[in-house]
């Protein structure tokens, strides 16, 4: 019995220590790439260009945490926009009348289909094309407006998405009891499907955050710019690219920690489940 | 047998090609306890949802308390207020309390305040055991709790008829015994029951009636002793042994 194991010529090395060796090379590797990087960069022109401290501190104390609030303010009205809009054209798609389905599903497939930027050159061209029209609240309305209409398209699948997700034996059980089709959604659909789509609408509201430096082509006042634009004024008098640096880790302060929310809720919604 | 409480005339329900009902004529007496029995795919789970309409039947007719449910015009919602309905899946309502998922059809269906409603609550979660979970969700309850506090909701809105569809098929064997205890504790109460169920023991013991469905018909009916103990039919008589004696080898 032992011969016929050994009768296969025996390799040098073990798996084990071939895996070893294997990660050796790649150690290896990563070394002299970053030493080859560390010693041909020209670091002084690289810091100059990109994270000089003098302008990075005049970025932050002429108007930072203003264009940080803006960043924000845009984005929370455009969220509750497309969160209220997107339930009701969710609504509409799931909805026995065809018409109602139809133009839901005409709104969602037109909106996402056309680059965001797109519908925000349309609404800053469009007190031009019609001459007296104007969106209240300025410059909020048009801003909220704009990026609210792209990001309810994407929540509308998402809630859609989440009230077929919510099991069929829930409506069932709702509706044994008595309860009409409209109370079974709001009391037992809805709050169960607004939990199931909570981690990708976390993720709708970072794509929107990020989204909302598209409003430089609506052409707002100083007084009002967001963080990209913001970013790009003080760029673009300095010369220099550390404002604009700034600006995008100023995006990182928003959307990390929604990322590590959205992480933490799939991973207890994993285990609820 | 008393006045009917459910009476189903020559009832049909298709899936598709699918004939799953082939003429069901039915009645349940008022305060009468019906097993229904049969082999998978026999309809019998079908029949039962036919009755609370949560399947809509093709043709044939189904009375409950003397009115039509079956009637396009019937108001069904106010229907289903007085048949309470258990699921082999339990389909407690995972984001309220066990408290609150026998509250929840109070308000907003019967129309009762807050106050009485968790009364009521309460008084049914205390007759199927369970006073001291009350405030526990779904998620923390063994299955064996989750259908007592199944039966606890259905039983707050003062059901005139119990619909049960396989309501031990999903649980642990150990866990199966305190659920059959309440339920025959609710047929001792004078519940009108109608139970699809594969547990033998129970049907012969707490039925006033039990029925063999096979293939979409009902084959044979009557007395538990009758029919489990001593079948006419030969389909009663394969599938009994098949239940009561699964080892047994049939040459087929």
């Amino acid at each position: 019995m032992t011969e016929t194991i050994h009768a296969e010529p025996r390799r040098r090395l073990s798996p084990r220590k071939r895996a070893q060796r294997w990660r050796l090379v790649q150690y290896a590797v990563l070394v002299v790439l970053v030493g080859l990087a560390i010693s041909l960069a020209n670091w002084s022109q690289i810091l100059d260009a990109f994270f000089r401290p003098d302008l990075t501190w005049t970025t932050i104390e002429q108007g930072l945490p203003k264009a940080f609030y803006y960043t924000v303010t845009y984005t929370a009205g455009a969220f509750i926009y497309g969160l209220v809009v997107g339930t009701i054209l969710a609504l509409m798609k799931l909805s026995s009348v065809g018409p109602y389905r139809w133009l839901a599903t005409a709104y969602i497939e037109f909106f996402r289909g056309l680059p965001a930027i797109i519908v925000f050159i349309a609404f800053s061209l469009l007190p031009l094309g019609i001459p007296g029209f104007r969106i209240p609240f300025p410059p909020y309305g048009t801003v909220w407006l704009a990026l609210g209409i792209v990001g309810s398209a994407y929540i509308a699948e998402t809630i859609r998405a989440g009230i077929q997700a919510v099991p069929r034996g829930q409506i069932e059980a709702a509706r044994s009891l008595g309860m009409t089709a409209g109370q079974t959604m709001r009391k037992i659909a809805l709050p169960q499907a607004f939990r199931i789509v909570l981690p990708p609408l976390t993720n709708e509201l970072i794509l929107l955050t990020k989204d909302s430096s598209l409003i430089f082509v609506i052409g707002i006042t100083v007084e009002e710019f967001d963080l990209t634009y913001y970013g790009r004024e003080i760029a673009n008098n300095e010369a220099n690219m550390t404002p604009l640096v700034v600006a995008g880790f100023a995006y990182l302060l928003i959307t990390l920690p929604l990322s590590i929310i959205v992480r933490r809720m799939e991973r207890s919604g994993a285990k609820a489940r | 047998m008393a006045e009917a409480l459910v009476r189903i005339n020559d009832l049909h329900k298709s899936f598709g090609d699918l004939h799953v009902l082939r003429g069901i004529d039915f009645e349940v007496g008022v305060r009468e306890v019906v097993c229904v029995i049969g082999p998978s795919g026999s309809g019998k789970s079908t029949l039962l949802r036919c009755i609370n309409l949560l399947e809509t039947p093709e043709s044939g007719q189904v009375f409950v308390d003397g009115e039509e449910l079956t009637d396009p015009d019937c108001d069904i919602d106010t229907a289903r207020r007085h048949i309470g309905m258990l699921f082999q899946s339990f389909n407690l309502f995972p984001h309220l309390t066990a408290l609150e998922n026998c509250m929840v059809a109070q308000t907003i269906v019967a129309g009762r305040g807050q106050s009485e409603a968790s009364k009521v609550a309460m008084h049914n979660l205390e007759r199927v055991g369970l006073g001291d979970k009350v405030h526990a969700y779904p998620a923390k309850l063994s299955g064996g709790q989750q259908q007592r506090v199944a039966i606890a909701r259905a039983l707050s809105m003062e059901p005139a008829l119990m619909l049960f569809d396989e309501p031990t098929s999903a649980l642990d064997p150990e866990l199966v015994g305190d659920v059959l205890t309440v339920m025959r504790q609710l047929a001792e109460d004078g519940m009108t029951m109608l139970v699809v169920t594969h547990e033998m023991a129970f049907a012969r013991e707490v039925a006033d009636r039990v029925v063999f469905m096979d293939d979409g018909q009902i084959v044979e009916q009557g007395p538990p002793q009758d029919v489990i103990g001593n079948p006419r039919q030969e389909r009663t008589r394969v599938f009994l042994k098949r239940v009561l004696d699964p080892t047994h080898v049939q040459p087929t």
